[in-house]
C-alpha cells in the first residue's frame, strides 16, 4: 500500500513546486512589464481621461458665482429678466475677485465662448461692483451693457455655470442652444466645426486613396524586383520616413511657394507665364501633395510586407490553371495583396485625420484640418472643453471607420503584424 | 509498360538550360514521353528534374533545343496557354478562395457555363472522394485533403498532360503512402500523361511506368522501374535506387555481356558487364543487399565470397548483417527472417553467395557517389 502511495506524494510535491515556479515567473514577468504598464498609465491613459472628461464637465463657473446660480436655479429665460436678488449676488460674487482667484475672469472668459462680447460686459460689471452698491444693481449694470436687460444672456451665464453638460458637442458640430434651452443651428457666419470635419475626412480619404494608388505599383517594384534593386528602392522609400515632418513640409514650401521650384519649372518650360503661374502654396493642393508625400511609407511598407510573402506557386498554379496574366493579376494577387492594402490605408487614414503640422504649414486658409482648430482652442482661446469634444469626436468618427473596415476586410494592421 | 501503342506526346529535343551565365542545369537533354505514361523524373535535389518540368510548363524558358508537345515546339508558348494540369509542392490553393472556387476557377477562365461548372466541381471533389468540402476554405483542410483538392483542380479542366512536382512531400510517411494508390488510380482512371517530379526513390518505384533518373543536369538511366533498379547501368543509378553494395576490382571479359572481376579483397567473382572498358580497368561490382544468400544457401551459387560478420541488426521482417570481406571493405546482406539464420552471431566467419545476373560490373566513373 505505502510503496503505492509514496510516488503520489512524490507528485503532489512536484505539482506544488511547479505551481510555485509558476507563480515566481508570473510576478518576475509582471515586473518586468511594470515600468511600461505605469507610463501608460500615468503618461497616456490619465491624460486621455482627463482630456474625455473636461469635453462634459466644467465646474469653473460653478464655483465662482455659486450663489448666482443658486438664485437662477428657479429662474428660467422665458421670467425676463432675473430679479434683483440675482443681480445683488453676482454683484458680491464678482467683488470677490480681488482676494481670490480672478472668478470674473473665469465667468468672463467662459460666457464669451458662449456670448461672444461679454468679455467686456463681465468686465465692466466687475469694476462696477467693486464700488459702493447702487440703490438697484439691476439699473447699475443695465447702465453700463444692455445685455444684462436681455433674458437670453442670463441663460448663457446659466448655461456655463452647469458643471456637466454636452453644450461643447453641441458646438462642436455647430449647433447652439437658445435661450430655452432648444438646439438650434449656428448662424451661418459662425458655422465652422461641420465643414471642418468633412473637408478633414474628404482630404484624408482623398490622400488614402492617392497613397494607396501609388504606393501599390511602388510595393509591386519592391517585391518583385532582384535583392539589390529593391534595397535601394527602400531605402529611397525609407530616407524620407526617417526624416522629420517639418523637414519635409518645409521642403514642400519651397517647392511650391510662388517663386518656387515647380513654378519656376512651369515658367522655364512655358507652361504659364509670370502673370498666370498658379499659386500651389498656402491651400488645399499643397496640404493634400505635402500630406501624401509623408504618408505615403506608411501604405508602402505594408502593402510590401504582404507581396513579400506571397510565395510564386500561387501565380504559377493561376497561369497553369489557364489564366492570362491579367485575370491572375486580378483574381489571384490582388485579393491575396488586400489585407495590407487595407492596413496600410487605415495607417495613412487614421493619421491624416489628425495631421496638424503639414497643414498648419502648408494649408493656408483653405488648407486647414479639424486638428488646426483643437489646437487653436488648446493654445490661444484656452477652450479646453471645446477641443475635447472635437477631439472625442473625431477619435469616435476614427474608430467607427476602422471597426468598418475590419468588417469589410477582416482584421487589418493586426493580422499583417503576425 | 502498361501502354499499348507508344504513342510520342512530349519530347524534350537537346534541351539546354543555364541561368545566368551559370553552369548548365539541363545539358542537353533528350526524352520522349508516351501518351497515358506515367513518367517519373527523380533525382537529387540539383539535378535539373524541376527545371525540366518547369520548362515544359512554361515557368522557364530552355536557353537552347525544343520542346514539343504533339509534335508542335511550345517554346513560346505562354504556361496559360500551354493546357496543362499542374500540382505543386505546396499545393497552391488560393485561400482567398473556398474549394469549389478553387476548383471552378480554371472552368471560369474557360468561359464554361456555370452549370456546367458546378457538374464539373462535384465530379472532381467525388473522384478525390471529398464530395462534400466545396464550402470549405484550403487552410480549414488537413494537408491530405489539401492534396487531393490540388489534384482535383490539376484534372479538372481535363488536360492531357499533368504535370506534378513533389506532390507528396509535404505529406506524413502513411498519407504518402495512401496518395501514391490514390494519383495510380487517378491516372489510370483518366488516361492521362503524367509527369511527376520526385527525389523520393520509394514514391518513383511504386507508381512509375518509368523512371528517369537524373543526375548533373542529365538523364543518367530511362527504365521501367524493375529494370531500373535490378539493372542499373552506372554506379550513380546503382546507388541512387535502393540500398547497394559496390566492390571495386578489375575486370577481364568472359564472354559478350560477362567479365571475370578480381575484386581488391582478392576474391574473383563472374559479373554482368556494363559498358566495359579495356581489359584490367577497374570496375564497381553492385550486389543489392537482399540478393546476397548466406550459409547453405550460398553454396550451389557460382560467386561465392568469405566474410565475417561484423554486426548484426534485428529488423524485424529481415536481419541486417554488415560484414567485413576485407580490412577495408564492408558488405551489407539482408537475410530474410525466415528462421534460417540460426549460427549467425558477431564475429563468426560464413560465405556469401550471389548470382552472376545480380552482380553488376559498372564503370567506374569520376561522379561515382
Amino acid at each position: 500500500m505505502s510503496a503505492a502511495i509514496l510516488p503520489a506524494v512524490a507528485i503532489d510535491n512536484g505539482a506544488k513546486d511547479l505551481r510555485r515556479e509558476e507563480q515566481f515567473k508570473r510576478v518576475r514577468a509582471f515586473s518586468v512589464v511594470a515600468p511600461l504598464l505605469v507610463l501608460t498609465l500615468v503618461m497616456f491613459i490619465a491624460p486621455l481621461v482627463d482630456m474625455l472628461s473636461r469635453s462634459v464637465r466644467d465646474d469653473s463657473v460653478a464655483q465662482a458665482i455659486p450663489r448666482t446660480l443658486h438664485v437662477l436655479e428657479s429662474w428660467s429665460a422665458s421670467d425676463g429678466v432675473p430679479p434683483e436678488d440675482a443681480f445683488r449676488a453676482l454683484a458680491a460674487e464678482l467683488a470677490q475677485s480681488s482676494n481670490g482667484p480672478a472668478t470674473w475672469g473665469t465667468v468672463a472668459r467662459q460666457l464669451n465662448f458662449e456670448w461672444p462680447g461679454a468679455r467686456g460686459v463681465v468686465q465692466k460689471a466687475f469694476r462696477r461692483s467693486m464700488l459702493a452698491p447702487p440703490s438697484s444693481w439691476r439699473e447699475a449694470f443695465a447702465e453700463l451693457s444692455p445685455e444684462w436687460e436681455d433674458p437670453a444672456f442670463w441663460a448663457a451665464l446659466k448655461r456655463v455655470g452647469q458643471p456637466l453638460s454636452l453644450r461643447q458637442y453641441a458646438y462642436a458640430v455647430d449647433l447652439r442652444l437658445d435661450q430655452n434651452d432648444q438646439l438650434k443651428l449656428a448662424p451661418d457666419e459662425q458655422r465652422l466645426y461641420v465643414g471642418l470635419f468633412w473637408r478633414t475626412f474628404w482630404v484624408s480619404a482623398g490622400v488614402t486613396l492617392f497613397c494607396a494608388l501609388l504606393a501599390y505599383p511602388l510595393a509591386y517594384l519592391l517585391a518583385s524586383s532582384s535583392a539589390k534593386v529593391a534595397g535601394l528602392l527602400l531605402m529611397l522609400v525609407l530616407m524620407p520616413f526617417w526624416t522629420s515632418v517639418l523637414v519635409r513640409t518645409s521642403g514642400w514650401i519651397v517647392l511650391l511657394q510662388d517663386q518656387g521650384v515647380v513654378n519656376d519649372l512651369l515658367i522655364w518650360a512655358g507652361a504659364v507665364s509670370d502673370a498666370t503661374k498658379p499659386s500651389l502654396n498656402n491651400n488645399l493642393f499643397a496640404t493634400f501633395v505635402a500630406m501624401s508625400q509623408i504618408l505615403l511609407p506608411f501604405i508602402v511598407l505594408p502593402i510590401f510586407s504582404v507581396m513579400k510573402t506571397i510565395p510564386p506557386t500561387y501565380l504559377r498554379a493561376a497561369r497553369s490553371l489557364g489564366a492570362p496574366p491579367l485575370y491572375c493579376f486580378l483574381r489571384v494577387y490582388f485579393p491575396m495583396t488586400l489585407p495590407g492594402v487595407a492596413a496600410g490605408m487605415s495607417l495613412v487614414f487614421i493619421q491624416a485625420v489628425g495631421f496638424y503640422v503639414t497643414p498648419a504649414l502648408v494649408g493656408g486658409q483653405s488648407g486647414q484640418l479639424i486638428s488646426a482648430m483643437i489646437s487653436h482652442h488648446m493654445q490661444s482661446s484656452l477652450n479646453w472643453g471645446l477641443a475635447a469634444a472635437v477631439s472625442v469626436l473625431l477619435l469616435s468618427a476614427v474608430l467607427t471607420l476602422y471597426w468598418i473596415s475590419r468588417r469589410l476586410v477582416g482584421p487589418g494592421p493586426i493580422k499583417v503584424a503576425r | 509498360m502498361n501502354v499499348p501503342e507508344q504513342e510520342l506526346h512530349v519530347r524534350f529535343d537537346r534541351v539546354d538550360k543555364c541561368y545566368e551565365n551559370g553552369p548548365l542545369v539541363v545539358d542537353q537533354l533528350n526524352l520522349d514521353v508516351h501518351r497515358g505514361e506515367f513518367l517519373t523524373l527523380l533525382g537529387p535535389s540539383g539535378s535539373g528534374k524541376t527545371t525540366t518540368l518547369m520548362m515544359l510548363a512554361g515557368f522557364e524558358t530552355p536557353t537552347a533545343g525544343r520542346i514539343l508537345v504533339d509534335g508542335a515546339a511550345v517554346n513560346r508558348v505562354p504556361p496559360h496557354k500551354r493546357n496543362m494540369g499542374m500540382v505543386f509542392q505546396n499545393y497552391a490553393l488560393f485561400p482567398h478562395m473556398s474549394v469549389a472556387e478553387n476548383l471552378a476557377f480554371p472552368l471560369k477562365v474557360r468561359k464554361l457555363s456555370s452549370s456546367e461548372i458546378a457538374d464539373r466541381v462535384r465530379e472532381a471533389l467525388d473522384m478525390v472522394r471529398l464530395p462534400s468540402v466545396g464550402d470549405r476554405t484550403p487552410n480549414q483542410l488537413s494537408g491530405g485533403q489539401q492534396q487531393r483538392i490540388a489534384v482535383a483542380r490539376a484534372l479538372v479542366f481535363r488536360p492531357k498532360l499533368v504535370l506534378m512536382d513533389e506532390p507528396l512531400g509535404a505529406l506524413d510517411k502513411s498519407l504518402r503512402e495512401q496518395m501514391q494508390y490514390e494519383l495510380r488510380r487517378i491516372h489510370r482512371e483518366l488516361g492521362v500523361t503524367l509527369i511527376y517530379v520526385t527525389h523520393d526513390q520509394n514514391e518513383a518505384l511504386t507508381m512509375s511506368d518509368r523512371i528517369a533518373v537524373f543526375g548533373n543536369g542529365r538523364i543518367q538511366q530511362l527504365a521501367t522501374p524493375k529494370d531500373l533498379y535490378e539493372q542499373p547501368n552506372s554506379v550513380f543509378v546503382a546507388g541512387f535506387i535502393g540500398e547497394c553494395n559496390l566492390l571495386s576490382g578489375q575486370a577481364f571479359a568472359a564472354s559478350a555481356d560477362q567479365c571475370d572481376v578480381t575484386l581488391d579483397s582478392g576474391f574473383k567473382l563472374r559479373a554482368t558487364s556494363v559498358g566495359l572498358g579495356a581489359a584490367g580497368s577497374t570496375v564497381l561490382v553492385s550486389i543489392r543487399p537482399e540478393r546476397i544468400f548466406v550459409g547453405r544457401a550460398a553454396e550451389n551459387l557460382p560467386n561465392r565470397i568469405h566474410a565475417k560478420v561484423l554486426e548484426m541488426i534485428y529488423v524485424g521482417d529481415h536481419l541486417r548483417l554488415r560484414c567485413a570481406v576485407s580490412e577495408t571493405t564492408e558488405i551489407a546482406v539482408k537475410v530474410p527472417n525466415n528462421g534460417d539464420a540460426g549460427g549467425l552471431a558477431p564475429g563468426s566467419s560464413l560465405s556469401l553467395g550471389f548470382q552472376v545476373e545480380d552482380c553488376r560490373a559498372l564503370p567506374h566513373t569520376a561522379n561515382a557517389h
